[in-house]
């Protein structure tokens, strides 16, 4: 990958894939090494985020390199009312790579096309966020053993969840079955379903998430946002539906892990945190690991 | 079929120029604000609902003395997806093309998506035609799709 940019998880091969969550272990049980001293990372955040800026900004001190950056756009040029492309420009010569978040969809494309270094995609809007999408694969691969022939629970927004739409895409180059769980109003979108039907693969759609547990391998659980509902009396009543407990948890599969790209609110109740199918800190951990090996590739060093 | 298409020429009395045949009727001043017929010095005739023996009804525009690129071309086939080009000199055909979708389509569509950064910065839009039929756009930025029905030229 060396100075390519990482921009859309469209972009990559079942190959490519599966090279980068090989490097990605290869962190994992390496990660710290000094190989990025006197390197500089720009680390752009337009709008705000926690987990994705810190570990990424973990992955590149523990690699031994340096950041530099802004945290949300108020702080920056931008405010003044610099466009994206000059701000891109002149970032570009201080720093060995650059890695952004943006809320306008198409940015970091945009921005990968004017930079004169690699620019890695941390979020643009509700259009992409990649490094999510291979740590979650790289989640998968860990606590399974492999990526092929898996069930996989997909539950909450299916309709708007960015990391969703990534992770189905993706998953459909491993022959997975989706079992999609989400209330009516918050399907998955078809152009979505579209890339599970050109592989010829099974999915199968739920409103109960009690009836998808004992069958499956992966539960991906994400957020329902109150804002995506019209009538708020519609959302409470969804709201507790979509609540994983412990107690619901009975009667699974041996091997199943529960996953969640964070922040969680309500949706995995804290009883479920200690039992030992919950993965979703781990899965955070991962996340440095990735990122790690996408800068590292990226740069050339490794 | 050759003696109708002289007859529709005589008619017509260009002696060189462009005959765009094959427009849907609403969209001839469409086609003409995308080929920049709207504020012109060429001499321009158009017509529309005329009977035709393929579509029943169609539009279709004559400019004297104006030969199209491929580039243009292109854009007429995204408004006027059957359109046929006749080029006509001495009051003889010389070519008949017929306009075709491109696999890609840059700098003559907008996105659809208000949160796209081609709506925000002086970004040329870049899209790859995803379907010809029932004409889909895909989006080189945000990778949302535009459809047919919201396809707003430039």
């Amino acid at each position: 990958m060396k100075n390519k940019s990482l921009i859309s998880i469209n972009d990559f091969n079942k190959e490519e894939l599966l090279q980068i969550l090989d490097l990605a272990t290869y962190f994992e049980q390496n990660p710290h090494q000094k190989i990025l001293e006197g390197y500089v990372v720009a680390t752009l955040f337009f709008e705000p985020s926690t987990r994705t800026r810190l570990s990424f900004e973990s992955a590149v001190n523990r690699l031994g390199g340096r950041v530099i950056g802004f945290t949300d756009a108020a702080v920056s040029s931008t405010s003044k009312g610099e466009s994206l492309a000059d701000t891109i420009r002149t970032v570009s010569n201080y720093a060995d790579l650059i890695v952004m978040r943006h809320p306008i969809e198409g940015s970091a494309r945009w921005a990968s096309e004017v930079a004169s270094v690699p620019i890695i995609n941390a979020g643009d809007g509700s259009n992409q966020h990649p490094t999510q999408c291979l740590l979650d694969l790289f989640t998968i691969r860990q606590t399974q053993g492999t990526l092929d022939h898996l069930d996989i629970a997909f539950v909450g927004d299916l309709k708007y969840g960015r990391t969703v739409h990534s992770n189905v895409i993706a998953l459909s180059n491993f022959q997975t079955t989706f079992h999609l769980v989400s209330p009516e109003e918050l399907k998955l979108p078809s152009a979505v379903k579209m890339h599970i039907k050109s592989n010829n693969l099974k999915y199968y759609q739920y409103t109960q998430l009690e009836e998808v547990i004992p069958k499956v391998d992966i539960i991906y659980m994400t957020r329902i946002q109150r804002e995506r509902f019209a009538d708020p009396i519609e959302y409470e009543r969804v709201k507790n539906s979509y609540t994983l407990t412990k107690k619901m948890l009975e009667g699974s599969k041996e091997n199943l892990k529960i996953l969640h790209p964070l922040p969680r609110v309500n949706e995995i109740s804290i009883d479920v945190d200690a039992d030992p199918r919950a993965y979703y800190f781990k899965q955070a951990l991962n996340g440095v690991y990735v990122r790690q090996a996408l800068i590292a590739s990226i740069l050339g060093l490794a | 079929m050759k003696s109708e298409t002289r007859k529709e020429l005589i008619v017509s009395a260009i002696q060189n120029g462009t005959v765009i045949d094959h427009i849907p009727s609403y969209a001839v001043i469409q086609v003409m604000r995308i080929l920049n017929l709207i504020n012109t010095d060429l001499q321009v005739l158009f017509g529309m609902n005329l009977d035709s023996k393929k579509y029943g009804k169609k539009g279709i525009i004559k400019v004297r003395d104006k030969f199209f690129d491929d580039i243009e071309i292109n854009k007429i086939a995204l408004a006027a997806p059957h359109a046929t080009l006749i080029e006509i000199r001495d009051f003889e055909i010389i070519s008949k093309k017929q306009a075709e979708i491109p696999d890609f389509v840059e700098g003559i569509v907008k996105c659809f998506n208000p949160k796209c950064i081609t709506n925000h910065e002086q970004v040329r839009t870049r899209f790859k035609v995803v379907d010809k039929e029932d004409l889909r756009l895909l989006c080189h930025y945000c990778e949302k799709i535009t459809k047919n029905e919201n396809i707003e030229f430039i």
